[in-house]
């Protein structure tokens, strides 16, 4: 009764978002980190061009993140409370911002092959 | 000490799933279960409800060769902490639906049969279809009966928006139609009563959220003003425990919700739309255009006739008398009570029942494998008291009114937050399902 599995908490996170939308979810993501992977390994550099349009498109993802939660638990920002809100609010806009930045920069990757900053 | 430590980790980890990664940290530091018994002992299980199928797995787990009956007339099992979600329009009927049989480990005898008889001088239930079955340890996990026939004037089939009548306790697919009542009601206004029963009762939280998400839902749809609120209580206060019912007040005085305390549903009149309480001043007799039912609830027949209720205490209700500690009846020692039917001043909750099996489990198994049981239950039970859609008070606490709050500094009990609604909504019943498969 003690133990807190990582099955456990991948039950919770089944529920929220439905098993199926849940793992297909980890397909995309697991996807997109490899794919991130191979381009690097690939370009053996990271391009700092294609980093920067990877910048500033984080706050879409993170955006879209924040969207995609509210959407999901009949919540809105009139409901953010205290401290600890907020600093969920950030992290899930930072783990949208970052995931998207990486997508970004593989889709560039892919579309224009390796590039070379000059 | 090191008890406490294992109590308060297994609290933060049940209410911990909403953030994935804190919970992933705090199951790394706790591992080792405690080793498997060898037992040919006769267990019985009185209910396949929350308590009835966790304990069923948990026991599974923990003794090899034991013969566990569980007995249960009934094949849905319900996820009662979803009702409140249900009659609030957020979930449909089926999101508390189940099988009662999915939950329950292999290798058990399920039987699909009410206990019709219950000897525990002989150690013996006989069931409604007539089997008799002999046990050397019984656990009773019955839960309780909602008394609707308490309630003058009314009947279940009254629920729903013709009348303007919820009664959210009753089933999921009554909550359901209670939302179409309390649906109306936000849309058209009028006056919408809520309030609770005298007796002891499931979640006495639930009550007063059904009467903050009304008003919630009313303000979003623009109608506030169409629509009065009052709140029964059946105590001198809001909320069993001081601290929180100042809270509950506060809010409703912010909210402009009426409240009313010591007044109890005697009956309602659905031609006149009216409803009567109790009062230490007489009956009053009011208006309504909404009413939430909440009957008093109580033992099952076959408990209260079984010798098992407390002879001098609820002796209206029949709760069983067991050592608010350890959970073992206290005339039968070899009879023990989870969740809704046990005797103790606190927590008729599926949070306390995820406490209440850990020292059932302790105290059994130590008992077969010789030892003294050591794992007490300190009466916690928590409630996220929704205060309106998107936001929550996570209240937790224990026999002695403490706040017990699972994330101290963190997650403030009374403070409305967006992160206690988050638990509430998504965490909650996966914990709960993990709960039932004893795995949390």
């Amino acid at each position: 009764m003690e133990e807190f599995s990582f099955m456990t908490i991948i039950a919770v996170f089944e529920e929220i978002f439905g098993t199926g939308l849940f793992w297909a979810m980890v397909v995309v993501a697991a996807v997109i980190t490899l794919a991130y992977l191979y381009v690097l390994v690939r370009d053996r550099e990271m391009s700092m061009r294609k980093f920067l349009l990877a910048q500033v498109s984080m706050p879409v993802g993170g955006a879209a993140a924040v969207w995609f939660v509210m959407l999901m638990t009949n919540s809105g920002f009139r409901d953010i409370g205290g401290p600890i809100d907020w600093l969920v609010l950030l992290g899930v806009f930072g783990a949208g911002a970052v995931g998207f930045a990486i997508l970004v920069y593989v889709v560039q990757s892919f579309v224009r092959g390796k590039t070379t900053d000059a | 000490m090191k008890e406490l430590e294992q109590i308060t980790a297994s609290r933060r980890g049940f209410l911990g799933l909403a953030t994935g990664g804190a919970a992933l940290a705090l199951g790394a530091g706790q591992a080792a279960q405690a080793a498997t018994v060898r037992t040919n002992a006769r267990i019985l299980i009185l209910g396949a409800g929350a308590g009835g199928a966790a304990i069923a797995n948990r026991l599974t787990e923990r003794l090899d060769g034991a013969q566990i009956t569980i007995l249960d007339g009934r094949p849905q099992h319900w996820y009662q902490p979803g009702f409140t979600l249900i009659a609030s329009g957020l979930r449909k009927a089926d999101y508390a639906i189940s099988s009662t049989e999915q939950w329950l480990p292999r290798g058990i005898s399920y039987i699909n049969e009410y206990a019709a008889e219950l000897d525990p001088e002989a150690n013996r239930v006989t069931t409604t279809g007539g089997q008799r079955i002999e046990y050397d340890y019984l656990i009773v996990a019955t839960g309780l009966v909602l008394d609707w026939d308490a309630i003058e004037g009314f009947d279940l089939s009254m629920v729903g928006p013709d009348n303007g009548i919820s009664a959210h306790y009753a089933s999921p697919e009554l909550a359901e139609l209670s939302w179409h009542a309390m649906d109306k009601f936000t849309s058209e206004g009028g006056v919408g009563m809520f309030g609770r029963p005298a007796t002891e009762m499931k979640c006495a939280g639930a009550p007063v959220k059904l009467c903050f998400l009304a008003e919630d839902i009313a303000t979003t749809k623009g109608n506030r003003a169409g629509c009065e609120f009052v709140y029964n209580a059946q105590a001198q206060n809001l909320f069993g425990v001081p601290v929180i019912h100042h809270r509950v007040r506060q809010i409703m005085d912010e909210r402009d919700i009426t409240y009313r305390y010591q007044h109890v549903l005697k009956g309602i009149d659905l031609g006149a739309k009216t409803a009567t309480y109790t009062t230490p001043d007489g009956e009053v007799t009011d208006k309504w255009d909404f009413i939430n039912i909440i009957p008093p609830q109580r033992a099952p027949d076959v408990i209260r006739n079984s010798g098992l209720s407390w002879a001098d205490r609820w002796t209206d209700q029949g709760w069983i008398e067991v050592d608010m500690q350890t959970l073992r009846h206290a005339r039968y020692p070899n009879v023990f009570g989870i969740g809704d039917i046990d005797g103790v001043p606190k927590g008729k909750t599926a949070a306390s029942v995820k406490f209440h099996i850990p020292v059932v489990e302790d105290h059994l198994v130590s008992e077969i494998a010789g030892r003294e049981g050591t794992r007490i239950y300190d009466g916690y039970t928590s409630c996220p008291l929704i205060t309106r859609i998107g936001r929550a008070m996570l209240v937790e606490f224990d026999y002695q009114d403490n706040l017990t709050p699972s994330f101290p500094g963190v997650i403030a009990p009374l403070e409305e937050l967006w992160i206690s609604w988050l638990m509430k909504e998504v965490a909650l019943k996966a914990t709960y399902n993990a709960m039932l498969r004893g795995r949390a």
